[in-house]
């Protein structure tokens, strides 16, 4: 595939994905606003496999493997806390049985 | 491992991210949509480290065990009542990370002959770019919300001159290179620029508002990862990016509008800073400015008394973690016969949502939880309402005083109740530091200290009657 094709391409499922980014959270209740920040926050740790691309090519010098490996420590603190982070937001929601009366 | 199947297998971690964010936005669905989202994380990984084979393997898992396990430990240690300043710090290091995948793009493609397409060339220096300003405005929103610096607004003279000029010069930067300037530097120079420009930004906004500021940021952040896609060619990272840089833009307009302002407002007005005398004053002192405080006893005989009980929590209620103890002393009224609700502010406490969070901790029943509408409909035929540790979300200068900050901004109008009580500290401002007349009213008796040991005090006093 030519350059030009690629980047017709990507640009095309760029666009797609702003609508689908706006429209598949279109009807959150206030109470989910925090743990859905939190969760997109941790979406966006994608950049992990980036970073891991940079610092995985061959040949590279000095200056590539400490910015990439910087890179590699960042992003993966992203990813790793942006989930549990949301994840222990909504342990909190998980226990729906009726409240016992103890009085 | 081809490039074709690879692609494949990243479609499947998208698929993973969307059903995510639309679990996300029911709390029924919720926790399933974060483990489903994890999982297509993990694929997208070993995808990725099977593609690049054996190359640096160490490297990475040495930095994804750095990384990875202060990520854990960090969230994992942090109570409840940190949880914004977290997503403030991982948002950041994601930006801090697509920051440096530009640096080292750019590094590897520039020697000669090496000269970048200008598409790559543009994707380089927009996810250097929004990637610091995400990065530098998180670490300041953190230090604001951990309380390292202070919380209100940092102003000067020609701040907003100021953070133009950094912006268009960093903007200069980039242009530069986009035209064709192979030059290094030139992206280090922006890099630096970007980075003063996000701590330049974020400073004046004043802590109250911080919720916002790091959903902003962080649709900022998805965007430079959608950026970093475009140079690393690379499907996940566009579309994962770009999901985020949306869905995270419509969030903070919701939160904007949660608190009926504008984000323009939130983010250029310094909301929060001290007020011109005038104003102040006549918010605090137009009542005569005596404030009533009430012993436990008082307060107690009230409650137990009353036919109908509204808790009225804040952050004061989240730090002193005495959700489970309101809840107790809510069963106790209960037992005496007394109809006890909530009513819940939707940007009360830290960040939207935070006081549900806490009180589903407590397990109190999610029909005693009512939003903003519900519970102002309630509070006329309320005997009591109890306000625990909140401020600025009860507020009556959002309804009359046109000079205060937050006018204009929805309440709980706890003071169409016969009584109020308020649970405070001390008589200082709330988080958004303004005057608060409700307390002066002679309708509110004050019951200082520590919410949590003014509600056991509460629930033995109730015990006793």
């Amino acid at each position: 595939m030519s350059h030009n094709t690629l980047l017709v391409f990507e640009v095309t499922i760029l666009v797609l994905a702003i609508f689908l980014g706006f429209e598949v959270i279109s009807k959150v209740p206030t109470l989910l606003h925090t743990p859905l920040m939190s969760g997109t926050n941790a979406i966006h740790g994608i950049v992990i496999v980036g970073a891991m691309i940079v610092l995985g090519v061959d040949h590279k010098d000095a200056f590539t493997w400490v910015i990439g490996f910087v890179a590699v420590v960042l992003a993966s603190a992203n990813v790793v806390g942006g989930f549990v982070v949301t994840d222990r937001m909504l342990e909190m929601f998980k226990k729906r049985e009726p409240p016992q009366r103890d009085e | 491992m081809s490039s074709n199947t690879a692609n494949l297998l990243y479609l499947i971690t998208i698929v993973t991210f969307i059903l995510a964010l639309r679990d996300l936005s029911n709390p029924a669905s919720a926790r399933r949509g974060v483990q489903i989202g994890a999982a297509g994380m993990m694929l997208a990984v070993v995808v990725t480290w099977i593609r690049i084979g054996t190359t640096s393997w160490w490297a990475i898992a040495l930095g994804m065990l750095l990384g990875g396990g202060f990520g854990a430990v960090a969230a994992r240690k942090v109570h409840m009542t940190a949880m914004p300043q977290m997503v403030a710090l991982f948002n950041g290091v994601g930006g801090g990370a697509a920051t440096l995948i530009a640096l080292d793009e750019l590094h590897r493609i520039l020697p000669p002959p090496g000269a970048p397409k200008v598409d790559i060339s543009l994707a380089i220096v927009l996810s250097a770019l929004i990637g610091a300003i995400s990065f530098a405005g998180s670490m300041v929103a953190f230090a604001k919300l951990q309380e390292l610096i202070q919380g209100r607004p940092i102003t000067y003279s020609g701040q907003q001159f100021v953070n133009g000029a950094l912006f268009l010069a960093a903007l200069g930067c980039g242009l530069a290179l986009v035209s064709g300037v192979q030059q290094q530097w030139l992206l280090w120079v922006l890099v630096g620029l970007a980075l003063l420009f996000g701590v330049l930004f974020v400073l004046p906004i004043g802590g109250a508002d911080m919720p916002v500021v790091i959903s902003l940021l962080n649709a900022f952040t998805g965007l430079a990862v959608a950026a970093s896609g475009f140079e690393l060619e690379n499907n996940v990272l566009i579309v994962s990016g770009m999901l985020v840089g949306a869905s995270g833009t419509l969030l903070t307009l919701m939160m904007g509008r949660a608190m009926n302002r504008s984000i323009a407002n939130v983010l250029f007005s310094a909301f929060g800073q001290i007020q011109d005398g005038g104003a102040a004053a006549a918010a605090a002192g137009a009542d005569g400015g005596s404030v009533r405080s009430a012993s436990a006893e008082d307060v107690a005989v009230m409650l137990a008394y009353a036919h109908k009980v509204v808790f009225v929590p804040g952050y004061g209620l989240a730090v002193a973690q005495a959700q489970h103890d309101v809840r107790q002393l809510a069963d106790l009224l209960e037992g005496k016969g007394v109809e006890v609700s909530y009513a819940i502010h939707p940007v009360a406490g830290r960040m939207p949502g935070h006081m549900n969070v806490l009180l589903a901790e407590a397990n109190v029943p999610y029909d005693e939880l009512h939003e903003l509408d519900e519970a102002n409909g309630e509070f006329p035929r309320t005997d009591v309402a109890v306000v625990v540790g909140a401020n600025d979300v009860v507020n009556p200068d959002a309804r009359n005083n046109q000079g205060s900050p937050i006018y204009g901004m929805p309440i709980l109008n706890v003071d169409d109740a016969q009584a109020v009580v308020v649970l405070k500290r001390s008589m200082n401002p709330g988080f958004a530091g303004i005057e608060n007349p409700l307390f002066y009213n002679p309708k509110t008796v004050m019951l200082f200290g520590d919410a949590k040991d003014s509600i056991d005090k509460l629930i033995a006093d109730v015990k006793n009657l």
